[in-house]
């Protein structure tokens, strides 16, 4: 995982709120290094008790369908006593000063660390604040404060019969020093944690009203839509926007030193705009790429020593010594995130001030690229945050952000952005390509006695979080690939850092493990079938240290009925992982047919994600993870040609529908450990699973993603 | 030259070009943001509106091709016997993760259980295949459906 302080100190304070209720400030840990030593008290999640009994809960975690925004407020209502429905959540205010951490601006929802980072914290400033509204009542009735009891949102004092309601409370609580010491609930005393509490967003999601960043209207907003240099990194040469200008309802053509805007009354007459437009580009030095020139670089790379990111026992003593060696090189394409909602961002430039409007999964980093991109201080930029539809990491970055300002700044009044799906594709910011090239050694019993993985690609936080970029190496692009649950007595792993020209990268759901999880399992499956033994069985021998591991390896191997025969051309395939702070396996059962087309049928996954905060919330993440690979394994690839993106919306960035999901069985194995991250951890799993799963049904191992069908063809 | 429209059993004047695709006059002219634009070309499915109870792209048909039929999206659909028996079934199944896709989800459903009250797996692969959801929530999809088929 890639950065997780989840035992660093958090900080709480409490006071009264504005309207006389009570309010707790807390820092939350948000998945970066760089809050380590910061001496100031920097709050950035708030709870707030009003008079009339609501809480009021502002964090710095945003949803974009994770189900954050339900399981989040659970853990305070479960600690506070009250009902979940009591708990509301505000939006992301338009004051940077609750949101900006003063030292990076990096605050993001990612790397599936919202409820690592808030388990601790949370409720433990729901048991303070529940501890404060006792101490007030207890002074208000004169009586001993352990023998008062909290219920539904209710101070009650058994003896005497007596009770008050939270909000009557808050004032006086917000005097109460805060206590020092607070004792959590056991598990067995949970009533909320545990339970598949409803989803605190779904009936606006339903009925139309939910209000996403493409939704936002401000008054006498113009829609404005965009085309960027077809080659990253050229530039517009030449313009003829007279028919451009000509159709009505396109009010401006904003021509930037990149990229052409067409702002209109409505996207319909901005689309048609653009495609009136006549431009001529100045490709750059880009113009010539091609993915194959970038794989092959990064082939080559992979023939000299990179940084060391594990180093186990005796690599190649083991290696020179094996009976049995297995060598293969493997590669994973770029891959865009494809979020449902296209980018936009909704920018307001006045002449000393901006105003933002999107959905971000890092508003910090918006406002500050915002900021720079209008010159203005970081304190003149507001940004509004909305519900996001669909962020998987391209939400993360804040380009759509610099462009709609560079726009906005040459517009009169709030306009709004967005983009075609086309733009979306193709000046998307892309998962890295990788290339891979791993050896095995086997002792005469088929037991691997070595391990080598030397791979190469571009490091997205060295260009993100520089500070975690450290000696050639960072904690995300190694994520699976080193500190694996197989006993490998000599193991050796390198990382070269390559940046391809001409495309930019950027997380992916998954992250460094959609990459790492599949090289790893593929590689262990293949090791597993040059012994000759069984898939399962061969990893099941190597998971002396990692008992979790082994639980959730047997458990799905089970409930998939691993070993009864199938049909012709129909396989299981495995994938174990501890990624995230979560064990998990899938079984894959794949159909190819005799044209090569694959279907996955069916998967099995078994999960340990250690407790349990709603079961629901974890089975529909686990459903969208492998729903999300399977798209990726089967059909996701973007290409260069001539510096192009190739891909250029739905038809030919192809999507999972309906009609191709597998069936998906999820065994959740109960914990009392701390939560593991669960937003990704079904993506990256299932990709091996498949790929492993065409192995047993075909008996081509399939070494390159995403799975070629022509290689497959009977 | 402007058109009127019929939109969830209002009329709307609308001054814009004739071929501007509904889903542009719903979102920016009539300010109903529930109908979601995702690709442009009738490719996901996230503009399905009605238009006269026939599951539409709003992204591809031009305003002018409307005439006097009734559209209804998702801000009305609730008000339709089939369309709250999906709601219903999308609350209790949880269907929704981003949520973004699930407006023009909704509209096919109803659609579907419009003209088929018991849809089988064949009948909801054929309605629902053309609505993307990058969340993956097909599997409750479908059994939300069927749960909206067995109420």
């Amino acid at each position: 995982m890639m950065f997780d302080h989840l035992s660093r100190r958090s900080f709480l304070q409490a006071g009264a709120a504005a309207g006389g209720g009570l309010m707790l400030s807390l820092n939350l840990p948000l998945g970066n290094d760089e809050t380590e030593g910061a001496d100031t008290f920097t709050p950035n999640a708030f709870i707030r008790i009003e008079r009339d009994g609501s809480i009021v809960l502002i964090m710095p975690y945003v949803e974009m369908g994770q189900g954050t925004y339900t399981a989040i407020p659970m853990l305070i209502a479960e600690e506070l006593e009250v009902d979940l429905k009591q708990v509301r959540l505000e939006h992301a205010p338009p004051n940077e000063k609750f949101y900006v951490n003063p030292l990076l601006g990096v605050q993001a929802t990612g790397n599936s660390n919202a409820m690592r980072g808030a388990w601790q914290p949370l409720r433990q400033a729901g048991a303070t604040a529940r501890a404060m509204l006792v101490a007030a009542a207890a002074k208000k009735w004169n009586v001993d404060s352990t023998s008062c009891r909290t219920q539904n949102g209710e101070v009650l004092h058994p003896p005497s019969g007596r009770s008050i309601k939270y909000g009557a409370l808050a004032a006086d609580a917000a005097r109460t020093a805060v206590p020092e010491k607070i004792a959590l609930k056991q598990p067995r005393d949970f009533k909320l944690i545990g339970t598949p509490a409803k989803r605190l967003d779904a009936p606006a999601k339903v009925d139309g009203t939910a209000i996403y960043g493409i939704d936002v209207r401000p008054p006498g907003v113009k829609i404005a839509t965009l085309v960027q240099s077809p080659v990253f990194g050229g530039r517009v040469k030449k313009m003829d926007d007279a028919a451009a200008k000509a159709i009505k309802g396109v009010r401006q053509i904003v021509r930037l030193d990149d990229a052409v805007a067409v702002v209109a009354d409505h996207m319909g007459a901005a689309k048609k705009g653009l495609a009136a437009l006549v431009i001529e580009w100045e490709d750059g030095p880009h113009a010539k790429v091609s993915t194959n020139d970038i794989a092959s670089e990064l082939e080559k790379a992979t023939l000299n020593a990179g940084p060391v990111a594990q180093n186990v026992g005796d690599v190649a003593k083991a290696l020179a010594g094996a009976a049995t060696k297995v060598e293969a090189t493997y590669q994973v394409p770029f891959l865009a995130h494809a979020t449902m909602e296209p980018m936009n961002c909704t920018v307001h430039v006045r002449k000393d001030s901006c105003e933002v409007w999107l959905g971000s999964q890092a508003i910090a980093r918006v406002q500050t690229s915002a900021a720079k991109a209008a010159g203005l201080p970081r304190d003149k930029v507001v940004v509004h945050n909305h519900l996001i539809g669909g962020g998987f990491g391209r939400r993360l970055e804040a380009d759509g952000v610099i462009r709609a300002v560079e726009i906005a700044k040459n517009v009169d009044g709030p306009v709004k952005v967005v983009w075609t799906r086309e733009e979306d594709i193709q000046h998307a910011m892309y998962r890295p390509y990788w290339f891979d090239r791993l050896s095995a050694g086997l002792d005469d019993q088929g037991r691997p006695v070595a391990w080598k993985n030397r791979f190469a690609g571009s490091s997205v936080i060295a260009r993100w979080l520089p500070p975690g970029f450290k000696d050639g190496l960072d904690p995300d692009s190694t994520e699976g690939a080193i500190d694996l649950v197989y006993n490998l007595p000599n193991l050796h792993v390198e990382y070269v850092r390559v940046e391809p020209p001409g495309i930019p990268t950027a997380f992916w759901r998954s992250v460094g493990p959609s990459h790492n999880v599949f090289v790893t399992e593929s590689f262990i499956d293949e090791i597993a079938a040059a012994a000759k033994q069984d898939a399962v069985a061969y990893r099941q021998a190597l998971l002396g240290k990692s008992p979790r591991a082994k639980v959730v390896l047997e458990l799905a191997a089970r409930k998939a009925g691993w070993g009864q025969p199938l049909s012709e051309r129909i396989g299981r395939g495995v994938s174990l992982q501890f990624v995230f702070g979560t064990y998990m396996a899938h079984v894959a059962e794949v159909e190819v047919a005799k044209n090569g087309a694959v279907r996955v049928r069916r998967v099995v996954c078994a999960v340990d994600c250690g407790t349990v905060v709603n079961p629901d919330t974890v089975r529909a993440q686990i459903q969208s993870g492998i729903i999300f690979g399977t798209t990726a394994a089967l059909y996701g690839e973007i290409t260069l040609k001539n510096g192009r993106v190739e891909q250029t919306n739905f038809d030919t960035y192809q999507m999972l529908r309906m009609n191709e999901a597998p069936e998906i069985e999820v065994h959740i194995v109960e914990s009392a450990e701390p939560p593991g991250g669960m937003g990704e951890c079904g993506t990256s799993a299932i990709v091996p699973a498949i790929a492993n799963a065409i192995f047993a049904a075909t008996g081509k191992r399939l070494r390159k993603m995403p799975v070629d069908t022509a290689a497959l063809k009977q | 030259m402007a058109f009127a429209i019929n939109v969830n059993g209002i009329t709307h004047s609308v001054d814009v070009d004739g071929d501007t695709p509904l889903l542009w006059v719903l979102r920016d002219v009539l300010g109903m943001t529930g109908t979601k634009f995702g690709c442009g070309m009738a490719l996901c499915g996230a503009c399905t509106v009605h238009v006269d109870d026939a599951p539409t792209r709003a992204c591809i048909t031009p305003v002018d091709s409307i005439g006097k039929s009734q559209i209804t999206t998702i801000e009305a659909i609730g008000k339709t016997a089939a369309g709250a028996k999906i709601q219903k079934a999308w609350l209790d199944r949880e269907v929704v993760q981003c949520g973004y896709c699930q407006s023009g989800q909704i509209m096919s459903a109803t659609a579907l259980l419009t003209s088929k009250p018991h849809p089988t797996d064949a009948d909801i692969d054929d309605a629902m295949s053309g609505n993307i959801c990058r969340c993956g929530t097909y599997l409750r999809i479908r059994e939300a459906i069927k749960q909206a088929a067995s109420s």
